[in-house]
């Protein structure tokens, strides 16, 4: 889990603008009955009233790197696959599928999170970073140059989620401890085993203090 | 005749220097594609009904339902009634439908019957596994017997093991098929072997190897276990068929992945160790055994590279319902190097002697590696502090934190494999070479452009890689540690026959021999007169109007690479005896593979192979439930993986220069991941005075063994 990963889900339970996955468990027995609409309407579960999407389509707009993509899903797609299979950003990958490996590492708002465990209709209004938006044109954004400079990919499979990481992490530890690192980055796991690099390449961020 | 052994040192540009890989700015930006990531137009995503259960036949199976549901395309019969299961997660049923929920829902549709029978899914003990045990002949090597008697000193019986653990890529096993026509299928797999890949489809689609184009790009993680299409890949082209030749996805969720899709065989061995009160090693007496699932699977090299004299040895293995095998770096390495170091560091704790000098003592039981073993310890010796830090087994200082070190020697083959390359040189200087190889996260492409390069005297930059695809020119499989070593051979062999033909051409020009030319620095020049030169596009312009393509082979003229390595490694561990658990200070690894092309990634594999070792000494275990026959942690919050925080400081350090660098380059993959276990089991047990005997040395085992104070004798 990320260190910051808990404000996040607090973030999204009280959220007014969409619904949370809490929510949308606790009526998902439901949602079944509910006639195939565009849109949302209004329900009440357990003495509140819940806005009910769904079961079928419905159009979201979302702001990935500073670009509006729209599109049609389901209530129960994660941003995760909805970054992969509607906008073909497949820079965030999916691997665990439920939040413990951080392959699927995108920046919301400032704050890291797993794509995969966060319905795309609860981020829209929000901020979204993916990997791909740190690259500007062909010039890659300091910690990118610094995971190859100190070769901190081996398959890479892990590497742009870990890249994402690396960005929010800087930015709020910008000289980093050694164990701040453990546990700051403790929410990525690789399998190659690339944690060296990834180690330097952060101190190479930190000490140039080049991350933007 | 042409000459293409490596070049001396001094006219090395490029090999042996510390390169960035050349496709890392694709990996960090996301912009690298891999199988997984690929989206066909039009296609349809597959999901796979799994068996439930580990044994069983199959009654009756109804899809009428999945059949009708919405955005379904196709459903497929795999496993028809009557068929038995063997392991849980087997595929039953495959559905195509126009998302993946679709077809999951279509999947909780189908109804299936099964006629449940007994299963095994244990193996510690063969005692219990009944018929599923196949013992194999006992091997006998002197007089173990005798030596035994005679022996000074014979070490109590004891007990060590590593348990079943799976290979976890990242990403999950599968492809993308599609059926461009009746007769052609287009394959996007997740693959260690694109050049073999079609001729195992071909037999089971009944399509001529020829009409199945293969192309991958990029690979996230395969350790041995992605050597072929798999069942599922075949039923996804079936599938695809079926649905009408639509590209049809199919890769394997998190939980299949973790079940079916890669299990390193289990080790267990009771062992006996006779040697002198000098420290000399005698005899060896090992009974063990272990599982590879369905098959079995084979024995550990026991005892490992050190050839005691005097052996009597006996493997069975024991086949259950777990899942089948599949090559794991180093296949049954780590569980000799477990078994057999584990075994002599107690015998050394026996004889009250420093674990590193009863190594040496023995050193030249491993054979024609016996010197650079010698060197290797040095080496890591020093890096570790080995004689300020080792003490007597049993950290004596007060506190419940104890602190020991470990030590633990490996080998290797790692011979190139067989590969082709096309090299093709354009009369404006450019240069491409195509290969149907793989980057398995090795930095192939980077050797191969390193190689290419150094040859021809240009930068990085002039070289052009296209690999990944199986109408490029067949390169091997990647497995063994055999890539760098076959590619590397291969294209220089192309490079330096390429070269040689600019050669050919401008050497009149230079009113030189072609022979008297050499490549440097972006020229092509007189060796005795460097101001008689050409650039190296003016010497291509020679060509005339047509580019020339040369074919490099391996293997081929001249020996290029050799194989057998040996490395050390060392570990300091600290153990918490109040809560067991084991935390890793520092491990160093001292390691050959003879002519290093990269060393910045070839030092990131050794950093690699420490850091999965951590993994499986002290996290790694697919835990199997008799009772309902399934894995208990087929995901990765109970699966566990070594984080970032976890692994220490590691030291690595690669043996170069005279006596390896003209041995060529040998491969590096396996080599490092075999010793971790054993130099971390070590280390933990110099720590804490008693032998956990298994691996994962998790908390439980650390306690238990704590508990027992037995130490060898613990059984789990």
């Amino acid at each position: 889990m990320h260190d910051d990963e808990k404000d996040d889900d607090q973030d999204l339970n009280q959220s007014h603008s969409g619904f949370s996955r809490r929510d949308f468990l606790k009526v998902g027995g439901i949602s079944l009955s509910v006639p195939l609409v565009i849109g949302s309407r209004t329900i009440r579960v357990a003495g509140s009233d819940v806005k009910v999407y769904g079961p079928g389509k419905v159009p979201i707009s979302l702001n990935i790197n500073a670009k509006k993509y729209a599109a049609e899903v389901e209530p129960r797609m994660t941003l995760l696959d909805t970054l992969r299979n509607e906008f073909e950003l497949t820079g965030a990958k999916r691997v665990c599928d439920r939040a413990t490996c951080g392959a699927c590492t995108v920046i919301i708002d400032g704050k890291s999170v797993y794509s995969c465990t966060v319905l795309a209709i609860d981020t829209q209004n929000k901020k979204i970073t993916t990997v791909e938006g740190l690259t500007d044109g062909e010039n890659l954004h300091p910690v990118q140059q610094a995971f190859v400079d100190n070769d901190a990919q081996q398959c890479g499979f892990c590497t742009p989620g870990f890249v994402v990481a690396c960005k929010a992490f800087l930015d709020k530890h910008p000289h980093p401890t050694p164990e701040e690192l453990g546990t700051g980055l403790g929410g990525n796991l690789c399998r190659c085993g690339t944690y060296m690099g990834i180690r330097a390449a952060v101190m190479q961020v930190a000490k140039g203090g080049q991350n933007g | 005749m042409a000459e293409y052994k490596w070049p001396e040192a001094d006219k090395r540009a490029l090999i042996g220097k510390r390169i960035s890989r050349i496709d890392g700015p694709d990996k960090v930006s996301g912009r690298a594609k891999y199988s997984y990531d690929i989206k066909r137009p039009g296609v349809l995503y597959a999901r796979m009904l799994r068996s439930p259960h580990a044994h069983a036949k199959i009654v009756s199976i109804d899809i009428t339902a999945a059949e009708k549901m919405p955005g379904v395309k196709a459903v497929r019969i795999i496993q028809e009634v009557g068929k038995e299961i063997k392991w849980a997660g087997d595929d039953i049923v495959g559905v195509a439908a126009i998302d993946e929920a679709a077809a999951e829902d279509a999947v909780r549709a189908i109804k299936v019957q099964y006629e449940i029978l007994p299963h095994l899914v244990i193996d510690t003990d063969p005692q219990n596994a009944g018929d599923n045990a196949k013992p194999t002949a006992a091997v006998t090597q002197g007089d173990p017997a005798a030596n035994f008697a005679a022996a000074d000193v014979v070490s109590t019986e004891g007990f060590y093991g590593n348990h079943v653990i799976t290979h976890c890529c990242l990403e999950a096993h599968g492809m993308t098929t599609e059926w461009s026509d009746d007769k052609n299928l287009l394959v996007h797999p997740s693959t260690q072997n694109v050049s073999g890949t079609a001729a195992q489809m071909a037999t089971p689609l009944e399509t001529p190897a020829t009409n199945i184009r293969v192309h991958q790009d990029h690979i996230g993680g395969g350790f041995g276990s992605k050597f072929g299409p798999d069942s599922w890949g075949i039923e996804c082209a079936r599938i695809s068929k079926q649905a009408g030749g639509k590209p049809v996805k199919l890769f394997l969720e998190r939980a299949a992945e973790l079940m079916v899709a890669g299990a390193r065989p289990s080790s267990y061995a009771q062992v006996k160790v006779g040697a002198k009160k000098d420290g000399t090693l005698v005899a060896w007496d090992s009974v063990s055994w272990g599982t590879g699932g369905p098959g079995g699977g084979g024995s550990p090299p026991l005892p490992y590279v050190f050839n005691i004299p005097h052996q009597h040895k006996q493997h069975t293995a024991i086949a259950n319902n777990i899942g089948p095998a599949r090559a794991w770096r180093a296949p049954n390495h780590p569980q000799g190097c477990l078994i057999t170091m584990s075994a002599l560091e107690d015998m050394a704790a026996h004889l009250q002697m420093n674990a590193l000098d009863f190594f040496l003592k023995n050193i030249d039981l491993t054979g024609p590696r016996a010197q650079v073993y010698r060197d290797e310890l040095k080496i890591a010796a020093d890096l570790i502090g080995w004689q300020k830090h080792w003490h007597q087994r049993g950290d004596k200082t007060a506190g419940p934190i104890k602190r020991g070190l470990g030590l633990s020697i490996h080998t290797w083959g790692g011979a190139g494999h067989a590969s082709d390359c096309d090299i093709t040189i354009q009369p404006d200087g450019s240069v491409e070479l195509k290969m149907g190889t793989q980057d398995l996260g090795v930095g192939t492409r980077t050797a191969l452009a390193i190689v290419v390069a150094d040859t021809l005297g240009l930068p990085l930059t002039g070289v052009r890689i296209l690999i990944g695809d199986n109408s490029y020119p067949v390169s091997g499989p990647s497995g063994g540690s055999t890539t760098i070593g076959g590619i590397s051979a291969s294209s220089r062999r192309g490079a330096v026959d390429a070269r040689d033909l600019i050669f050919a051409k401008a050497a009149p020009a230079l009113e030189a021999k072609p022979e008297e030319l050499e490549a440097w620095g972006g020229m092509v020049r007189v060796k005795t007169d460097p101001s008689r030169s050409l650039t190296w596009a003016q010497a291509c312009a020679k060509l005339g109007g047509m580019p020339i393509t040369v074919r490099g082979k391996n293997p081929g003229p001249e020996k290029l690479n050799d194989q057998g390595v040996g490395g050390v490694q060392m570990a300091d561990v600290s153990v918490d005896v109040e809560t067991g658990i084991v935390k890793i200070n520092k491990i160093v690894a001292v390691q050959d593979c003879g002519l290093i092309i990269d060393l910045k990634t070839a030092e990131s594999q050794v950093y690699g192979a420490l850091i999965m070792g951590v993994t499986y000494a002290l996290y790694e275990e697919k835990i199997m439930d008799q009772q309902t026959g399934t894995m208990l942690n087929p995901n990765m919050e109970f699966y566990k993986l070594a984080g970032l925080g976890d692994i220490g400081e590691l030291v690595v350090h690669m043996m170069t220069g005279k006596g390896y660098d003209e041995r060529g380059p040998i491969g590096l993959g396996e080599p490092p991941t075999v010793s971790p276990g054993a130099v971390i089991s070590n280390a933990v047990a110099n720590a804490i005075g008693v032998r956990v005997p298994t691996l994962p040395l998790t908390p439980d085992q650390v306690l238990a063994a704590l508990e027992k104070k037995g130490g060898n004798h613990a059984r789990i």
